[in-house]
């Protein structure tokens, strides 16, 4: 059976990579058909010429940066929170927003937004966007730092405690240092999360605060484009390379 | 005599159990004091109600005669070794015996670090890791990371029982021996009566929750004054209402000609352990016991007839 | 493993203020914009879009008109479909993985990669594979197998392509996650016992992996059927599911209230589905 599940395996892993492996290897194509007519970086350079794309992943750079910190520290906290004693309002309203729709957080946002629009004086733009990040964000992180948590011994608190610590300090001496790994992964994938998110973000965005999904998305519904395969390739290279990292943290 | 210690009328009930059901000692300054008995018995709770981390449902906990219920752990000067040692794994040797002095703020912590761990003999391993020591060595930075802050009381939760039998009984000396120099009052919980007997001053005897017993170790084990505390702290021959220790309990081929109360009973077995032979007798009464007898003395065959011989004055008699 | 118990009062007030931001956040930007959701829903649609008076329960009954609903149980199949693939193509996956000994970790991260990458280039690495002029069609084109380009694209065909390639990972992780922490005694039980590695499987390994798959089919169930981005890129319009008919509402038909019941409706059946999660899994789900 052993060799049925493996070349099982492989056909899966195949399904799951081939489709971007192939996008990557059409970057590099000098036609912008689908017919291989050469090797060119035409299309990278077309990327860092153009002047809505820089913008937009300045944009979304910003926005993951400021929402991860955000949730990063919120999701922290939280987890912590719910591992001293669990709180089922608050695990099942976390779990709610993971599982919640994309589209119905995001009308519900954007609905929110235009309320708030009566009695305050701001509109739509990369504030709103990154309190919408920081949102569904937040879920993600308490899984990770949870996780790690749990592997945690409780008697080292305790022994802190004994040893002349307050609660605070024996968070902060003994278990942060502890959870520091379970914390930068969860800041990761928190980053990946925001940086990628387009349904939510194009419905809460302004119109000058354009994200790189956004740009993309247009440029998808519009026609092929080899410059989506260059952007593609630089993104899975990139995230990819995060994962990695990632883990290796995770697992250290 | 001064007690260190002093635990009065402690109870400490969970939703459904009463681990600890109303005891009270008094522990004297500067000695070797255990706790013995059976897992769940409430020894582990009683610590951790002396330590704070649990609040008693009622009695008190007084310190130095001081009462310190209302007090945190970090507030009381005890000092916990735990079980698995709760060393913590992101700070060196040194900076887990330093991390108390810090939290108190205590001066010239350099010098109390390296004298904790010479007195532990871990001088030499200050920048290494829990995960780089070995279990006994985890165990002495426990030691010393507790001793360094000078309490009043040290309380030790079953600290043997994670290492290698050969280790154990080599730390049971070093204990002990650490205990005296120091003279910091030690309280030690275990489920294991040999440590307790070997190494304790004074110890109690807890059963369900209650003590059974207070005393030294000879009072204990030869003049126990429950059953529970006489089959805890070792084997038993019950006969006829009164207790004896195998030790003191011979098999003879005849009657005894001294004073020497005796049973008749006939041989169902014996047992070679190397440093003795364990004879078991069956008696008419249909008890049964068992002897030590020397092993080098004559070999008892199964169905013999025998008498089962004892001095009166190692009876164990009990209301 | 829980934390020390909680009753000292000193890591209730600490619990109390770490909670704080998240409750905060919680409340402020998930439960109250469902409740302007759930208001909205029971206005009308103003003249030139946006909200008015009267509160009415006219939204909710235009949700049960035959088109709607049509849209509706077209994403309950789809959705349903979706699981059931990524539970037959993903499991053994999860098999696979969970048997792997020291490569284990490896494996879980080719899993998870693809996740990691953007949603959206995935989906356009698909668009880029399907469409009439992309990769299969040349291709098959050039080999001459085919004269005119096959209709890969926009269709419910390739939204359920692009369903499965999204959330495979979904339902791979929570599976694994059950297999790990099976005993592994307890094939080499069955082996003893007698059965065969197939029937070993069927009777033994898979009634106890239920927890998993219940979980992965949630987390698969649930985004399907609310899902927005994949018909709307893979179904060009053609193939309409709920989440497309809700962002409609929210953008070009400018229908805020109608949106808002779908969205009422929507989170109605998720909300059904937590709930008999959370009764079902004693662990909780964090």
């Amino acid at each position: 059976m052993k060799r049925c599940l493996g070349l099982y395996a492989a056909a899966v892993y195949l399904f799951l990579h081939v489709p971007l492996v192939i996008l990557a290897i059409f970057s590099f194509n000098s036609s912008r058909f689908t017919v291989w007519q050469g090797f060119s970086l035409h299309w990278y350079r077309a990327i860092f010429q153009d002047q809505e794309l820089s913008e937009s992943t300045w944009n979304s750079i910003v926005i993951a940066l400021a929402a991860t910190l955000i949730s990063t520290v919120v999701g922290t906290l939280c987890a912590y929170g719910l591992w001293k004693r669990s709180s089922k309002m608050l695990s099942g309203s976390l779990y709610l927003s993971l599982v919640t729709p994309e589209i119905v957080m995001g009308i519900s946002l954007l609905a929110l937004f235009q309320w708030s629009f009566r009695w305050l004086d701001w509109r739509l733009g990369l504030f709103t966007v990154i309190l919408a990040h920081v949102a569904f964000s937040i879920a993600y992180v308490v899984i990770v730092v949870a996780a790690r948590l749990r592997t945690l011994s409780p008697s080292l608190e305790e022994a802190a405690l004994d040893l002349g610590a307050t609660e605070w300090q024996a968070f902060r001496f003994v278990t942060l240092p502890a959870l520091l790994p379970g914390i930068v992964a969860a800041a990761l994938l928190a980053l990946t999360v925001s940086f990628d998110d387009y349904v939510i973000t194009s419905m809460v965005a302004g119109v000058d605060s354009q994200t790189l999904p956004m740009v993309i998305y247009a440029m998808a519904r519009r026609g092929a484009s080899p410059v989506i395969n260059a952007i593609s390739a630089i993104i899975v290279v990139f995230f990819g390379a995060l994962v990695l990292i990632s883990e290796r943290v995770r697992e250290s | 005599m001064d007690a260190i210690l002093e635990l009065r009328g402690l109870a400490k009930h969970f939703p459904n159990q009463r681990a600890v059901d109303g005891i009270s000692l008094r522990i004297p300054r500067g000695g070797f004091f255990s706790l013995l008995g059976p897992s769940g018995c409430g020894k582990t709770t009683t610590l951790r109600l002396i330590a704070g981390f649990e609040s008693p449902t009622a009695g008190e906990v007084l310190l130095n005669g001081a009462v310190v219920n209302a007090q945190k752990p970090y507030q009381r000067n005890v000092s916990t070794v735990f079980q698995n040692y709760a060393l913590f794994p992101h700070l060196t040797a040194a900076e887990n015996v330093a991390f108390g002095l810090k939290r108190k703020n205590r001066p010239e912590i350099d010098r109390r670090v390296r004298e904790a761990l010479e007195l532990v003999r871990l001088a030499g391993k200050e920048s290494r890791y829990p995960a780089q020591l070995s279990g006994g060595e985890r165990q002495r930075v426990a030691l010393a990371r507790s001793l360094v802050l000078e309490p009043d009381v040290l309380l030790l939760d079953e600290p043997l029982a994670a290492l290698d039998p050969k280790l154990r009984k080599q730390m049971r000396l070093e204990l002990k021996e650490m205990q005296r120099r120091v003279g910091i009052t030690f309280l030690l919980v275990t489920h294991d009566q040999e440590e307790a007997l070997s190494m304790s001053d004074q110890l109690a005897v807890m059963n369900a929750g209650l003590i059974e017993q207070v005393g030294t170790p000879r009072d204990v084990y030869l003049r126990p004054s429950t059953r529970f505390v006489a089959g805890f702290l070792g084997a038993v021959n019950w006969i006829g209402g009164i207790g004896l220790r195998p030790e003191v309990t011979q098999l003879l081929r005849a009657l005894p000609a001294n004073g020497a109360a005796s049973r008749a009973a006939t041989v169902t077995g014996s047992v070679f352990l190397g440093n003795c032979v364990q004879v078991l007798a069956r008696l008419e009464s249909g008890e049964e016991a068992t002897a030590e007898m020397p092993r080098n003395g004559c070999a008892f065959e199964p169905g013999e007839a025998v008498y089962v011989c004892w001095n009166p004055s190692d009876e164990m008699i009990f209301p | 493993m829980t934390a020390a118990p909680a009753s000292n009062s000193g890591w209730e007030r600490l619990r109390g203020w770490f909670l704080l931001p998240a409750r905060i956040w919680m409340a402020a930007l998930f439960a109250a914009p469902f409740a302007i959701v759930i208001a909205y829903s029971l206005l009308t649609r103003g003249v030139y879009g946006g909200l008015g008076l009267p509160w009415t329960l006219e939204n909710y009954r235009r949700v049960f008109d035959p088109l709607y609903l049509e849209i509706g149980l077209r994403s309950f199949w789809m959705a349903a479909a979706t699981t059931a693939i990524c539970l037959l193509l993903g499991f053994p996956l999860a098999l696979f993985i969970s048997r792997a000994g020291r490569r284990k970790n490896l494996y879980l991260q080719l899993v998870i990669l693809p996740f990691w990458t953007s949603f959206l280039v995935r989906l356009y690495a698909w668009m880029f594979l399907l469409r009439d002029t992309g990769l299969i069609n040349t291709v098959l084109q050039h080999l001459g197998l085919i004269h005119d380009p096959l209709p890969l694209l926009y269709n419910n065909g390739a939204v359920l392509l692009g369903l499965v390639y999204g959330y495979l990972p979904f339902m791979v992780l929570p599976v694994y996650a059950t297999l790990e922490r099976l005993d592994p005694g307890l094939e080499e039980a069955a082996a003893d016992l007698g059965a065969k590695p197939w029937p070993a499987l069927w009777h033994v390994i898979l009634p106890l992996s239920a927890p998993g798959i219940r979980a992965g089919g949630v987390l698969v169930f649930i985004p399907a059927l609310g899902a927005y981005l994949t018909p709307d890129l893979l179904g060009g319009g053609r193939t309409v599911l709920i989440g497309n008919l809700v962002q409609n509402q929210f953008t070009t038909a400018r229908d805020w209230p109608f949106g808002a019941a779908l969205s009422v409706g929507l989170m109605a059946i998720v909300g059904a589905l937590v709930l008999l999660m959370l009764r079902r899994e004693r662990e909780g789900l964090l």
